[in-house]
């Protein structure tokens, strides 16, 4: 990877709750343009992690630019140049798709206009524009995530969050997903995504697997492979896993 | 939900209207006349022939008349011993007992009031008829202001109406934003670009307007249903409400901000909610509470807004009469939503 533009930095990053330390000295630098994979079991501490760089959580101490903001006093700046799509399913339920697009374009400061060709275009991407005016409540969980993901990218960020934003979801959606996250990597906009399908991993151009608060290894999957004598980012991680445990 | 949020505090102001009343219209009465003569049949037909009683029992024996006030039978006993009429020829006191049921206390002391009155009316005619010329040395009149037929509903149905826009200002607005804490959907809200006071207004002017809508259908409910007199501006309610309502919204949006399910924020809503209405002068009146209670009601905006919209529709109050509780609403209003934007956090 070679302009070394980085839209993420993080030194020495460092959270605690009371006495539990959920991130322990971070330390990462993201692409522009890529596909960042951010790797840990459950608990491992990457929710934290993604929580303090979206602008949600102040972290305990270190050093941590995002689109060049820095995230303890510039933490509203950095929001205008990211998205976010959340573990939990964050549309509005009762309203409908054209609705939700509408509220969250709105926020963002877009124009009525640019909402309408944005609405338009996403949804004729995932090919449902005939359910614009339907309650998001009544859809399928697949199509509702990949909404989600839409809305989350609607205003063209500089970098987008996926915190595990195929947590439930079936094979086919989950392929379906990740040509999404491919499409939105090709115009430019740099993504962040934690998962713990290691087949997804497969996926990134890099990885960062993170083990009890602390990042074990980074690279691209092809090189961790090699390095662990793995024939898949699942035995990478296992290794990684039980080496801590 | 909407229709439920418009039929709900319609059918409230009906029943509420309609039952909560002090007036009492039949007392259970039981006699005891053991004088048996014309002048006590005298007194017990003033009962008789009074709209106001109702005689449930008839005893020669004073402990059955006990007995049912025991049982809750009969709300008030009147005995009348053997030499009741002797004593009125000789031109001694009488004597007559009254006994009361009185578990609800104001309820007994409008009961007494009516007994009372009836004795006294009786008194009365006996004085005449000794010596005719002499009359009473002092005679009363009197005409009450502003609700001359001292109706209920016309004291009650404006600070009814204060209840109904105070509950949805306060509930709709408050459990909102918890609502989407229990969702999620406002981590997605906190990771955009969104001002606080943004926010907040966001959650403020839909409920403010419904609220407003609900206060305008409950005036035309009072006026058409209950013939409540707006002797008042009618806009002068509607600006009043409009502040008012900043301010519940307001307590409503801080709770919210404060507490993180629905639950909690139900919880404490009632609480405040159930003080603020016992001590604001709607049931009773506020200048008959203690004095630290009504220093309490210094902070109590409901307090406020019935005695401004009691004096505008019944007395046809104006804008000068209204002005000091009107601005203390509104620097109320401003510093409850000063307080909930800064307590509401964009950041865990």
């Amino acid at each position: 990877m070679g302009n070394n533009e980085y839209v993420i930095e993080a030194e020495n990053l460092v959270k605690k709750f009371g006495s539990f330390v959920a991130n322990d000295n971070l330390t990462f630098k993201v692409e522009k343009g890529e596909i960042f994979g951010f790797l840990g079991a459950n608990g491992a501490g990457k929710t934290t992690a993604i929580r303090i760089l979206c602008g949600l959580l102040l972290p305990t101490s270190g050093k941590i630019t995002v689109a060049g903001q820095n995230v303890y006093t510039q933490t509203e700046a950095i929001k205008k140049q990211i998205g976010y799509m959340s573990q939990r399913f964050s549309l509005y339920e009762d309203l409908t798709i054209n609705e939700n697009f509408r509220f969250y374009g709105g926020i963002y400061g877009m124009s009525r206009i640019k909402i309408k060709e944005k609405t338009a275009e996403m949804l004729d991407r995932l090919g449902i524009e005939s359910l614009k005016n339907s309650i998001v409540a009544s859809l399928p969980l697949g199509i509702r995530q990949k909404l989600s993901f839409s809305v989350a990218i609607m205003h063209s960020p500089q970098i987008v969050f996926l915190d595990e934003p195929t947590g439930g979801v079936d094979p086919i959606t989950r392929r379906q997903f990740w040509e999404l996250i491919y499409e939105a990597a090709a115009k430019g906009i740099t993504v962040f995504v934690t998962t713990h399908y290691m087949d997804e991993a497969e996926y990134c151009n890099r990885v960062s697997i993170m083990v009890d608060g602390r990042i074990e290894a980074l690279d691209t999957p092809r090189n961790l492979k090699d390095k662990f004598q793995a024939k898949n980012m699942d035995e990478v991680f296992l290794k990684l896993a039980r080496k801590a445990g | 939900m909407l229709p439920i949020i418009f039929i709900i505090p319609i059918v409230q102001l009906l029943i509420l209207s309609y039952a909560v009343t002090f007036e009492i219209k039949s007392i259970k009465l039981s006699i005891t006349d053991n004088d048996n003569t014309v002048a006590s049949r005298r007194l017990t037909g003033h009962f008789r022939s009074s709209p106001f009683y109702n005689i449930v029992g008839e005893s020669s024996d004073q402990r059955d008349g006990a007995e049912m006030l025991h049982k809750g039978s009969a709300h008030q006993m009147i005995v009348l011993l053997p030499g009741f009429e002797k004593a009125l020829v000789k031109g001694q006191p009488a004597h007559v007992q009254v006994v009361t049921d009185a578990i609800n206390g104001s309820a007994a002391a409008l009961m007494n009031a009516y007994t009372l009155q009836i004795i006294y009316d009786y008194n009365r005619e006996i004085l005449a008829e000794v010596s005719p010329l002499a009359g009473l040395p002092v005679k009363l009149t009197w005409s009450y202001w502003f609700n001359p037929q001292l109706d209920y509903k016309t004291y009650m149905v404006p600070g009814i109406l204060v209840l109904l826009v105070t509950i949805i200002g306060m509930f709709l607005s408050g459990m909102n934003v918890v609502r989407e804490k229990e969702l999620g959907t406002i981590e997605q809200i906190n990771v955009t670009p969104i001002r606080k006071h943004q926010f907040i207004a966001g959650k403020l002017i839909p409920f403010w307007i419904i609220a407003l809508f609900e206060l305008a259908i409950g005036l035309l409910v009072a006026r058409l249903v209950f013939s409540i007199p707006i002797l008042g501006n009618i806009f002068l309610i509607f600006l009043v409400a409009s502040v008012y309502l900043l301010v519940v919204m307001g307590i409503g949006l801080f709770i919210s901000t404060l507490t993180n399910t629905q639950q909690q924020s139900m919880f404490i809503s009632w609480f405040v909610l159930v003080i603020f209405i016992l001590m604001s002068g709607l049931f009773t009146p506020a200048e008959s509470m203690p004095q630290w209670a009504q220093n309490l009601n210094m902070i109590n905006p409901i307090a406020y807004f019935i005695s401004i919209i009691r004096m505008i529709m019944l007395k046809g109050s104006g804008i000068q009469d209204i002005m000091i509780p009107l601005l203390i609403l509104a620097g109320y209003g401003s510093a409850v939503l000063s307080l909930s934007v800064w307590r509401y956090r964009k950041t865990i």
